[in-house]
Order: C-alpha cells, then structure tokens, then sequence
C-alpha cells in the first residue's frame, strides 16, 4: 500500500538508470542519514558511540571493501586484515613524517598505499584462479602481520611494538588522539563512510561494476565481450585494497586510538569476510547488514545476560559468541546463501504488494 | 522462410580466411588442415556430425585455441595466435551452445556488457556517475534498448538470466553478441534445443541481422533445413577434415556428405 | 656484494661447517613435515570424495585431541577415552552429514567452503566452552607413546637428537597413509568413494548412497585428525594455537595438489623441511619469524609455474 511504484513512471533512460528509482527508497535513505546524522549523536551515549557506532562504520566500510573484490568480482581474498594493516600504518608513518598535513589527506592517502599492495599481491591472479588466488592473499596476509610486528620502522622502533595516535586537528578541533570527543570522530568517520559508499555505489551500477560480475559469473564469456581479465581483476584489487586501507586508518586514528599488529591478524580477515558472506555478496547493503549482525551480537551478548541477571563470564561470552556465529553462517548459507540482503529485497518485495499476499 | 534458390552466393570480399589450420588436444587431432574463407555479408554454415570439429573451428576464429599450424586471416590481416579479447576488439562476436550468459546479472545487464569495449569512461567519471558517465551510460543504453526491441525481450528487461527458459537465453545471448556491433558472428548451435516455432523465430532474427545490419554470419548448426535456408555457403567437416565446401544445393548432394552423416566408413 | 654473499653463500658454509646443526635442522622439519602431511591428508580425503574444501580440518585435529584429554582428565581411563573420542569423531561425522552436507547437497563449491568456515568457528566455540582454553597435556604416556631420545654423535662436538615420538609419530603417520591408500584402492567402499570423487550424479545412478559415503569420509578424516592431535600434542601441548598452523596445510595442498594422497605426503614434507632451513639459515637475515609466511610464499611461487601441484590434474578447460 505504502512501498508502491504506482504514479512513479519514468520518462527517461536517465531516471530509470537512477540507483533508487523509487521514491520511497529515496526517502527512506534521507531519513536513515537524518538519524545518523542528527539523532544519534544528539540522543545517543557515548557508549553507544564509542563502542557501536563508530566501529560499526568502520567494519562496513572494510565490508565494502572485501565485497567488491569478493562479492562482485568474485576473487576470494583472505588478506583483508593485512590490507587495514597497511593503510594504518601508512597512515601512521605519514603523519608521522608530516605532522602538519591534515590527517584525513592522510587516512584517504594510506588508502593508495594499501592500494598498490592489494595490486601487488592480486598479481597472481592471472594463472591462479578461484580458490588457489585465496592462498596468495593468505602470503599477503601472513607476510605483512609479520612484517607488522617484527619491522620496527612500522611502529617507530617503540619498544612495546604497539602504536599510539597524537592529536591531530580539523579546523582547529581535535579529532583524534585523547582529546578527540565521541562526536567529533563520529561525525568525520561518518561522513568517510557516506562519501565512499556512494563512490562505490556509483561504481558498481556502471560500467565498471557490470564487467567485474561479469568475471565473477563466467571470465571466458567476459573475455570474449572485450574485457580484459588482468586489468579488470586488479582494478578490483586496487579498490578492494583502498576501502580497506582506509577503513584500518579510520580503525586506528578514530577509534582504537592506538594498535597492536595483532589487531590485523587472519582472524581479522575472517571476520570482514564472514560479515560478507551473512551480510550478502555482492551487495553494497549487505555489507552494512553484515557487519551490523556480526560486530553487533557479541556486544549484545556480552551486555543483554547482566540486565536479566543471568552472570556470564566475559569468557564464556566469547566462546559462545564462535559458537553463534558459526552457527549462524551455516544456517545463512542453508537458508538464504544470498545472505541478509536478499532476504531485505524478499521484504521489500512483500512490502510491494502488502496488505495483499501476492 | 525463404526457398533456397533466392540465397545467393555473395561475391563479396572475403573477411575471414582461415589457412591450412591444425589444432589437436594432446593425442587428439581435432582440426586437421582445414582451410576455408567466409565472404563478407554472407550467412556460411559450418554442418558436420559430431565429433567433427566445429566449435573446435570457431574457438580457433575467437582465439580460445591456437592452432598448431596454419592461420587465420581476418580483415586482411594475418594471426595465428590471439587472445579472445583481441578477437572482439576486432570486431568478432560469438554465442555458446551451452548459453555462457552471466548469471548473476538480468538481461539488460548482460546485453549492456556487451557495449563494454565501446564505452571509453574511465574510473574518475565513473566514480562519480552524474555527467559523462551518466551521458554514455544513457547513450548505450538507447542502443541496447533497441537490440531489445528488434528481438522482442521487453518484458524480461530486469529478469535475472538465470530464471529465463532456455530458448530466451539464446535470444539474451544473441543480442549481447548484436551488442559488440560485430563485423563477424559466430554462431554455436543457436537453434539447439528449440521447437519449430522459436526455431522459426530464431532463422527470422538472424536473417534480420544479416539483412539489416549487414552483419557477417558464420554458424553451426544442425538442422538441416535451417542451413539449407539460411545459408549462402556451407563448409562441411568431418572428423577435422573438409569434405565440401560450396552452395547448400551442391554440398546437400556431395556422396562424401551424404556418408559422412550416414556413417559410411570412408 | 655484502649482501649476496649473507644470501647465496653464507648459509651453505653453515651448513658444511656444522653438518650436525643440518641434519638436526633437516630432521625437525620433516617432523614438523609429517604432521603437516597428516593434516593435509584430511584435506585430501574429504575434498576427493565430496569436492569439499574442509577448512575445519585444523579444529577437527584440536577437538579430537581436546576431547581425549578431557575425557582422561575427568578420570576415563586412557584407552577407554580413546574409544570414546573415537566414537565423538563417528558422531561429528553424523552430525556435518545431517546438518551441513545434506542441506548444501547442489550449491557450488565455495558455499560449501564458506560453511566449513562457519563448522570451524562453532567447533572453536563448542571446544572452549566445554573444555576451556587454557593448554593442555596430551595423555601421551598412558597411551604407551614412547618418550626421550636417541642422540647419536655426529664428527668432533656435534650430536643430533631425535625424539622418540617423532620417530612413533612417523611411523604412524606411514602406517596410516597405507592403510588409507589400500583401503582406497582394493575395498568396496574405497572403489565408491573414488566413484563419489569422480561425479556425485553417476555415483548415485550406480545406487551409491551419497550420505553414507560422506559419513564414511568425514569419519575417516576425524580418525586422521585424532592421529594428528594425539601426535602434536605430545609434542608440545593441546591448544588452540593448532588450528592457525593448520591453516598451513594449504600451501602443502597447492604443492601436492587436493585430491593426491601421495601428494600431501610429499607436499608436506617439503613444505616441512623448507620451512624450518629457511628459517634456519636465512631466518636471521630478515628477521626471525620468517615461518609464519614462508609456506605460502613457497605456495605461491609455485602456483605461477604450475597452477595444478606437483601431483594434481591438469586444468583443461572446455567450452
């Protein structure tokens, strides 16, 4: 009744090439970025914005990343902590050579860094297809965590191996290190994200999105339509390596404040890639859904028992959280192997034609 | 559909030749000295029974498989190595026997990525979509509407392909290949495992194809009396080798052919 | 020119002039080789007879050694807690059967893959909750493993010791993958597992039964992950830090190709003994710590030349 194209005709290609051809979906997304953008922060706790909004952002944004080499151009990648890495520490040697150049020039400027990387070890993906390219991601992986930790330039010969972020300003306010407020990093971190999602959405609507699906789904056909398979597949990598690494510097410098190299171990990359896989491959959405079920449902478990005055260990919690999401992975892939996002369209779909059943 | 006598042989000039060619897999010789030529805006069959090598013979013409001897010729010049994209960059296109439809995209979709090599936006335009981009995307678009409208798919503009029956696949199939704008067509099988009607259909659009666009049309096929009625020229093979190579109405009556496909040891 | 000598000739004198610290060298990676062999060797079972990629392989080895020594701490005797694990490996087959494999039975390959992720993660859960994570000991002496070493002398002041369970361990493991490969070729079951490898729909037309052969395979590699644990746990202990070295089975797969039991064999040995001379003798150089990615630089090297493995089929793609 409400969710009804009717009265919306399109009169020119233009309109109906348009990413949200309906207008409720317009509004919709006004309203989603008003109450990012204006109630949360208003009405929300700083917990809910350190501790949720912030990394929920951030974890997406590397989602997205992941989902556009994985999910739409179909090359699993399991380097995706090793990538963050990269744009973190670029980030973090940038700034501190030139520590009087705005820090966000730099957080968007680690981003090329993990860039080339990503197109450094996307390399073999010209003989190695499929699942074996999976295994050079994992070199990537494996060899720059180690590089992470046992290169002492990285974290500036500190003794304890780890890296803390200065203070560094935006128009005079502080927006990062110990003096940055919740809201502050809250605002800039949001405002990355819209910017690159909507880069990305823009992306995969054209040109450039329909040849990489076309590589995942059958690269002999795509290499016949003219595509060229190694460009096409490193570009993938660049871009894949880019949000990555701009998602690891926003993790670091607008949220953690500081790292340790083990924060972007292969568990990091099997985490992007499970919210991935639950959230909906190749789909921009998906991404956010994804992310949201997985960062948000430890944080429900570890905080929801206490209030019903069951005591759980934050161990326990843990555990049981493996034990959920494994869980959860399976049934997705058993259910819904499209994920949270398919099942968002099989909604809307209902919502379509409600309040009839079809 | 038309009788035979109306097809003519063209006397155009030629637009592919293909010289002297070998191809085998290991142990096996699946083209063995196979040499013909395939005249501009003409409609040339490829017939044989099975085994005999002829998609071998239009993976060689994509570049999919480079012979060991012999070479291609192809608007005058010479290859015998070539890599598949090259191939459409010259200007040859191609359909599948078994549908190589990307499945995780709807039909418009599909036929849009067919008009890839001639969009020349790049990255920084398409980042940003409004303007140039938006202006091309809208200009393809237009073309591919009407490839859609000549073969009659409106209405499964935004299905994805992999729900569509099998005779509509092909029809997806044919008018991402019309997309590419090609001076060639290569045709696998495009009548397989259709009924007479859609057969019926099918013969209509690539004759349409051939008349209205000009288009160059090699094709495998096995229904004899579509190659009789489509075809200006036809080449037959036979365990990789030509046995015939001339008019429908010639090569119908060849002794050789006519064994050939009855089994007749020779 | 300082630095091409540290690279291509240093570490050659080293090894001439110390042959002792070679061999001790050469011998702990083929230990640690043979575990990798065995843990590729699950792979290799599961993905011949389903197409499976069972990345749970590595907590497979962690939960079966987990719950033997778990059972044995809360006073099962040693043998009775191994018929026990045995009987659990049986039930977890049963179980991914029912629950995992059945469900997925037409979804390509890599959602099959992407479960076995999901399989790992609840098997990790599963694992702390019962047993908690803190290290354990493997129950090796009640097991009648052999303890100690042999030393030999080897020229002036050198001496090399090898370590009598990795001896035992070696000889299982040989045990083991003969036993497996003569159970592959001359048994009924073994020649439809191969038939299940080859095409599930022809298997099925013939009247073999899919889930029985599944359970058979999965149970087959859980006897091969309970081998494992059992035999690098009395190495060092039982923890979870094993399923991040399983992750190294890869690399030995790539060598060996997946569906290649001597392939694993061999693909782990030298995955073994490469790693531990690289970090050996040019470990230093770079800084130490060079193992954690070696294997899979030495994966991916070889992927580029040869994209199928030492052992695998070649790829031959029709259209």
């Amino acid at each position: 009744m409400f969710y009804r194209e009717a009265g919306q005709y399109k009169t020119t290609y233009a309109a109906d090439l348009a990413v949200f051809p309906l207008r409720q979906d317009r509004i919709g997304i006004a309203v989603i970025i008003f109450i990012a953008a204006v109630i949360i922060p208003y009405f929300g706790s700083g917990f809910l914005i350190q501790a949720v909004m912030i990394p929920f952002l951030i974890f997406s944004l590397a989602a997205i990343g992941l989902n556009l080499l994985t999910g739409y151009t179909g090359l699993l990648s399991l380097g995706t902590g090793a990538f963050m890495g990269v744009g973190a520490y670029a980030c973090y040697k940038l700034t501190t050579y030139f520590p009087d150049v705005n820090i966000i020039i730099w957080v968007i400027a680690s981003g090329f860094f993990s860039a080339a990387i990503g197109v450094l070890f996307g390399l073999p993906s010209l003989r190695i297809k499929g699942f074996y390219l999976a295994v050079a991601t994992l070199a990537a992986q494996f060899f720059l965590s180690w590089c992470f930790i046992r290169q002492p330039w990285f974290y500036n010969y500190n003794a304890s191996g780890a890296i803390e972020v200065p203070t560094r300003t935006l128009f005079g306010i502080p927006i990062t290190g110990a003096t940055a407020t919740d809201n502050t990093r809250y605002y800039v971190v949001l405002v990355i994200v819209i910017a690159m999602t909507w880069l990305a959405s823009n992306l995969v609507h054209g040109r450039i999105g329909r040849m990489w699906m076309a590589v995942r789904d059958m690269d002999l056909a795509a290499e016949l339509i003219g595509i060229r398979l190694l460009r096409t597949k490193l570009l993938a990598f660049a871009v894949s390596s880019f949000y990555c690494g701009v998602a690891g510097a926003l993790l670091v410098f607008l949220w953690y404040g500081g790292a340790e190299p083990a924060v972007f171990d292969v568990n990091l990359s099997f985490f992007i890639l499970f919210m991935i896989i639950i959230g909906g491959l190749g789909s921009l959405i998906g991404s956010y859904f994804g992310a949201a079920l997985i960062f948000i449902l430890p944080i429900v478990l570890r905080y929801l028992p206490p209030r019903f005055g069951i005591p759980v260990q934050s161990a326990t919690v843990e555990h049981v959280q493996f034990m959920i999401i494994g869980a959860l992975i399976v049934f997705f892939l058993i259910v819904e192997p499209n994920g949270l996002a398919r099942l968002w369209q099989v909604a809307k779909q209902k919502l379509r034609v409600w309040p009839f059943p079809y | 559909m038309r009788a035979p006598s109306e097809r003519d042989i063209k006397a155009g000039e030629v637009l592919l030749s293909v010289e002297n060619v070998s191809l085998s897999f290991g142990g096996v010789k699946a083209i063995r000295d196979v040499s013909f030529d395939i005249r501009k805006g003409e409609i040339r069959a490829i017939i044989g029974p099975n085994g005999a090598g002829k998609t071998s013979m239009l993976n060689v013409i994509n570049g999919f498989y480079t012979p060991q001897k012999g070479r291609i010729t192809f608007k005058g010049e010479a290859r015998r190595k070539m890599r598949p994209h090259q191939a459409a960059e010259g200007g040859i296109a191609r359909t599948f026997q078994n549908v190589a439809l990307f499945r995780g995209m709807t039909t418009l979709d599909n036929i849009m990525t067919g008009r890839t090599l001639k969009m020349r936006s790049n990255l920084l335009t398409q980042l940003l979509r409004f303007g140039p981009a938006m202006k091309e995307e809208v200009e393809h678009r237009q073309f591919v509407e009407e490839i859609i409208d000549f073969l009659k798919i409106q209405e499964i503009r935004r299905v994805p392909v992999g729900r569509l029956p099998y005779g509509l696949q092909k029809r997806v199939e044919l008018g991402r290949a019309l997309a590419m704008e090609p001076d060639l067509l290569l045709l696998d099988e495009p009548m397989a495992g259709m009924n007479l009607e859609e057969k019926e259909d099918m013969s209509r659009y690539i004759l349409d194809v051939n008349e209205q666009f000009g288009t160059t049309i090699a094709l495998i096929e096995h229904d004899m009396g579509v190659v009789m009625d489509l075809s200006n020229r036809v080449v037959v093979l036979d365990h990789g080798i030509k046995i015939a190579d001339g008019a429908p109405d010639e090569v119908k009556h060849d002794q050789a052919v006519i064994d050939a496909y009855l089994g007749v040891a020779h | 020119m300082d630095l091409l000598y540290k690279i291509f000739i240093d570490p050659f004198i080293q090894m001439g002039t110390a042959p002792d610290l070679l061999l001790q060298t050469l011998w702990d990676g083929l230990v640690a080789g043979v575990l990798y062999s065995l843990i590729a060797l699950g792979f290799v079972l599961i993905f011949k007879a389903s197409g499976v990629f069972n990345f749970a392989q590595g907590i497979m080895v962690v939960f079966a050694a987990l719950t033997l020594v778990g059972l044995h701490e809360h006073g099962v005797p040693a043998f009775l807690a191994l018929g026990i694990t045995i009987a659990v490996m049986l039930a977890l087959a049963v179980g991914v059967e029912r629950l995992m494999l059945r469900p997925l039975v037409n979804q390509p390959d890599i959602i099959l893959f992407m479960a076995t992720f999901g399989l790992t993660y609840f098997l990790i859960g599963l694992g702390e909750v019962v047993f908690g994570s803190e290290p354990k000991v493997m129950i090796a002496e009640q097991l009648w493993l052999p303890r100690g070493a042999i030393e030999f002398k080897m020229g002036a002041n050198g001496f090399v010791a090898l370590q009598k369970i990795d001896i035992a361990a070696a000889v299982i493991a040989t045990l083991m993958v003969i036993a497996l490969a003569v159970f592959f070729q001359s048994t009924r079951i073994g020649r439809a597992l191969r038939a299940v490898a080859d095409s599930h729909k022809a298997a099925l037309s013939v009247g073999i039964s899919l889930e029985q052969i599944w359970v058979i395979v999965w149970f087959a590699a859980g006897l091969v992950a309970l081998t494992t644990g059992i035999m690098w746990g009395a190495r060092s202990e039982v923890s979870f830090a094993l399923e991040i070295i399983a992750l190294k089975a890869l690399p030995v797969l790539i060598l060996g190709g997946f569906t290649s039991i001597p392939g694993a064999i061999v693909g782990g040995l030298i995955i073994g003994v490469g790693e531990k001379l690289g970090e050996f003798y040019w470990g230093p150089l770079l800084g130490s710590g060079i193992e954690s990615w070696l294997a899979y630089v030495i994966a991916l090297i070889f992927l580029l030349f040869r994209p199928q493995g030492l052992f695998g089929d070649k790829i031959i793609e029709r259209i």
